[in-house]
């Protein structure tokens, strides 16, 4: 059974105070995720993103089409217990202390009396703020409401997770640390349905993802498959002025700054050209892709509506 | 009652009294005891009457203004704020948010109350030096000022559910002028003539009705108050209650959050 | 989206019933305490502590106190109060309020003072009532006039209607009828005519609907005492002429008495009674009437003024 089953969703929002204008924030929109894996929702800024989290969390209304999560309809209360989500830049009751409000949380959720404080003591420690339960949330960082944030979508125990926008407003380590936690939510066999515009995440964690652009779904599938066609780039940097011939053969523009010269290529020649170089006995400082090969699909992707995009919205 | 709207209700409970909201008790205490002190000193006789008057008066706006500015947030700040995201995400229905707000809120009231109604009996006492049976229907007085509460809460979180904070202040201090003179409203719709009148009698007899809820200077005269009027009164203020409650829920079960 | 469905259908039915309900009760609280809000009038010490407590508001609640003086005496009139204690204070506080409120002045002479059941029978509260208003509005010839017909009506105090009129006359822009009722007192005083031209008055320089009505209605009943005499006499000298009681109407026609069947002012046709006395078809119907009514005649409890034409 999939995890989640959006059938048409559909949202026009009607701005404007007196004469209301149709902005469609959202086409309608087919997409299936599967139970166990971790879907990644991408998409740049205003795509509809945030818009479908809130239409299947039952925050706003569909102007058609529907959704099932866990085969139960969108606010079904029952789905709803085994559901966790995080909104982006989430708030809290600031006149709460983290601990107190996730004792709530767990109330309404649903969570035995008795497991509730040992639970909410775990998430605590899973999500890195073990030592300021008692502190209201009014004196909390950015960062660490965001750590609430993904404390609360997993303090009961969901089968599935709504993140959006999961690593924003996080240190590197919370990055690296929100990761890892993800990963462990798959291997505890729960699905992970979150939305990013950090490619390179979505990269590394994600099963599948889906690409949607101004509230229109542009490819989905795995990372793998959708950037078989595309081709990065990679940025070679060595030490001294010299470029060798063979190297601007390939094709590469190279700029010479200070003692190092730095050089992008395709990365169908990466290869090639470190031959190159050793060949001269050039002293090679880094090969870095310039662009993953999603961000490549990404930005491709994106292209052809983005050049109509003015006339559109 | 159902565990959840338990559990937003002690929520909206903690959040008032963090808010610091029972330190209107403290400006009451001090009203309270200055006006016993200076009654007790230069008036014969109708010591009580003013004790009464103007305690039974004071419980009556400190409360009706606390019911309005937290009811008018209830629902409109926690959809500003965003923090209903992650209620509504768990398993809680929106009539359930809107109900256990209410019973919050209410709660609040009724625990002010006491506290103050305790107030008002001190000072009683200090005047009077001894209580009467006709004191008694001071608590009836008190009574009928929580069923105001209960009513003004409801309408400021119907108000609550679909404009803004502002205007949904000004719409349910409006509703609670109006309502005090409800009855002098049905007198002018009385005068009235043809479709006016229709339209006055039909919107005299649904403005709230706080005039018979309203016997602070009958009981200040040591009045008694007829088990009927009581009778009558709590069924008003409760299906009165009601009706607004689920007009609340009839506006936010459709609402798209921002 | 069903649960959701049903929450509307539940919710809506709920508002509906429960404003049924509530409508229904306020009804039911009306009853269980007419006029309770009106008690409250006893206890306030004075108009002067109501106007402190109402905030600078005074002019709304004028408006408020004054609907609750009409309610009040339009509620128990229609039932045939005897009593009308509330009245005098709620028209002092009303005007205490807003001494500009003209209209209550007016409602007081004509209410206040007549004796129960048409008004509340407190002529000299009515007096002050209108001294109140001529030194807050002495320029307002109506209450002049007002203090002029509780003199005449109420008191037969003559020579303080004459003065009352008198005064009025000095008033800038005075109707000039007052004039012509200040020499009028001097001969005509208790004639159906000045009482006849003070009621037309009222009646055409009114603009409130219950001082108007009840106007008519004595305007009415001069009408029927007037015509009664005037039939009477008319059936005696019949008498004088032929020895007997003309059996109708019809037989005075014939012996070139009278013209046509004689109706009242409401157009029914008089009654000729076999002792030779005219009547009305409904005494009812003309509450003021000194004449023409049956012998034995009781007026009912709730005196029947009728709306004005
Ligand atoms: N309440 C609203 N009223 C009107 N338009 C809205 C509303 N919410 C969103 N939109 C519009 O819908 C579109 C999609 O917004 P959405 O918030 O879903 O974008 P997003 O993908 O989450 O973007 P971001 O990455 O910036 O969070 C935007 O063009 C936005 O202007
Ligand atoms: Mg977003």
């Amino acid at each position: 059974m999939a995890a989640i089953e959006i059938l048409g969703l559909e949202k026009t929002y009607n701005v404007g105070f007196w004469r209301k204008k149709p902005k469609c924030a959202l086409r309608p929109l087919h997409l299936a995720v599967e139970e166990g894996e971790i879907f990644g929702f991408l998409g740049p800024n205003g795509a509809g993103k945030t818009t479908t989290l809130k239409l299947l969390m039952g925050l706003v209304y569909p102007t058609g089409g529907s959704a099932r999560i866990l085969g139960m309809e969108i606010n079904d209360p029952r789905m709803k217990a085994q559901i966790g989500f995080l909104p982006e830049q989430p708030y809290f009751y600031d006149y709460l202390t983290a601990r107190e409000l996730l004792e709530y949380y767990g109330q309404l959720s649903g969570v035995a009396a008795k497991e509730r404080s040992r639970k909410v003591e775990a998430v605590l420690a899973r999500v890195g703020l073990p030592d300021v339960g008692g502190v209201q949330l009014r004196k909390f960082s950015k960062g660490m409401l965001q750590r609430v944030g993904i404390a609360q979508a997993i303090l009961h125990d969901p089968r599935l997770v709504f993140f959006d926008e999961p690593m924003s407003g996080l240190d590197p380590m919370g990055r690296r640390e929100v990761r890892d936690l993800m990963e462990q939510l798959k291997l505890e066999g729960k699905t992970v349905f979150f939305s990013t515009h950090i490619l390179s995440d979505a990269e590394a964690l994600c099963d599948r993802v889906a690409i949607i652009h101004l509230g229109e779904l542009r490819g989905v599938g795995r990372v793998a498959d959708l950037t078989a066609s595309v081709h990065g780039k990679v940025e070679l940097v060595w030490e001294g002025t010299a470029v060798p011939a063979a190297l601007r053969a390939l094709g590469g523009e190279c700029h010479v700054t200070g003692d190092t010269v730095r050089a992008v290529l395709p990365e169908a020649s990466q290869d090639a050209a470190i031959d190159a170089l050793r060949r001269e006995h050039l002293r090679l400082v880094s090969v870095i892709p310039v662009r993953t090969s999603l961000e490549d699909y990404f930005v491709q992707k994106l292209q052809p509506a983005g050049a109509v995009a003015g006339a559109r919205s | 009652m159902n565990g959840r709207i338990v559990h937003i209700a002690s929520n909206t409970f903690r959040e008032a009294v963090r808010d610091r909201v029972l330190y209107n008790l403290i400006a009451f205490a001090l009203l309270m005891s200055g006006a016993a002190i200076l009654i007790g000193q230069i008036s014969i006789n109708i010591e009580r009457l003013v004790v009464i008057n103007l305690g039974l008066t004071a419980v009556s706006l400190f409360g009706i203004v606390i019911a309005i500015f937290i009811g008018i947030g209830l629902v409109s700040k926690e959809i500003e704020k965003r923090t209903l995201y992650t209620v509504l995400s768990r398993p809680v229905r929106r009539w359930e948010f809107i109900v256990g707000k209410f019973f919050g809120l209410a709660c609040t009231l009724v625990v002010n109350t006491v506290f103050m109604a305790i107030g008002v009996f001190g000072a009683l006492l200090y005047v009077s030096h001894h209580f009467q049976t006709a004191d008694g229907w001071v608590l009836v007085a008190l009574y009928f000022i929580i069923l105001q509460f209960l009513i003004i809460t409801s309408l400021a979180l119907l108000f609550s559910s679909f404009s803004s904070p502002l205007l949904a202040a000004v719409f349910a201090f409006s509703l609670f002028v109006i309502g005090t003179f409800a009855e002098d409203l049905r007198g002018f719709a009385a005068l009235t003539q043809g479709f006016t009148r229709w339209l006055a009698t039909g919107a005299a007899y649904i403005v709230p009705n706080f005039s018979a809820l309203n016997v602070i200077s009958s009981v200040a005269h040591q009045q008694p108050v007829a088990g009927q009027l009581i009778f009558y009164n709590t069924c008003y203020a409760l299906i009165y209650t009601a009706m607004a409650l689920c007009g609340a829920v009839l506006i936010f079960e459709h609402r798209n959050l921002k | 989206m069903k649960a959701s469905r049903r929450v509307t259908v539940i919710a809506g039915v709920l508002v509906a019933g429960c404003m049924l309900a509530s409508v229904a009760l306020v009804h039911h609280l009306d009853q269980v305490r007419t006029g309770a809000s009106l008690e409250e009038v006893l206890y306030i010490p004075s108009p002067k502590a109501l106007k402190r407590m109402s905030l600078g508001y005074d002019g709304l609640l004028a408006d408020v106190y004054w609907t609750r003086a009409v309610q009040y005496f339009g509620t128990k009139h229609r039932v045939g109060a005897k009593r009308y204690d509330l009245l005098a204070p709620l028209l002092e506080i009303t005007t205490y309020l807003d001494p500009q409120l003209v209209v209550a002045y007016e409602y007081g002479s004509n209410f206040l003072a007549p004796a129960p059941p048409n008004g509340a029978g407190m002529p000299r509260r009515a007096i002050d009532l209108q001294e109140y208003g001529i030194r807050n509005n002495p320029n307002e010839w109506r209450l002049y006039y007002e203090l002029g017909f509780i003199y005449y009506m109420d008191l037969k105090d003559y020579a303080g209607a004459t003065e009352a009129f008198a005064r009025g006359t000095r008033v800038p822009n005075a109707h000039p009828f007052l004039r012509l009722l200040a020499g009028q007192m001097a001969e005509h005083a208790g004639d159906l005519q000045t009482a006849r031209m003070m009621w037309t008055a009222t009646y055409q320089t009114s603009t409130e609907t219950a001082i108007r009505a009840n106007a008519a209605a004595h305007l009415r009943a001069l009408q029927v005492d007037e015509d009664v005499t005037r039939l009477e006499a008319l059936v005696a000298s019949y008498r004088e002429q032929t020895g007997h009681f003309p059996a109708s109407f019809s037989e005075l026609e014939a012996a070139g008495i009278l013209r046509g069947t004689p109706v009242d002012p409401l157009g029914h046709p008089y009654k000729l009674m076999p002792n030779g006395r005219v009547e009305v078809r409904s005494p009812d119907d003309f509450p003021f009437i000194q004449k023409g009514a049956p012998p034995g005649y009781v007026p009912p409890e709730a005196p029947k003024v009728l709306p004005t034409d």
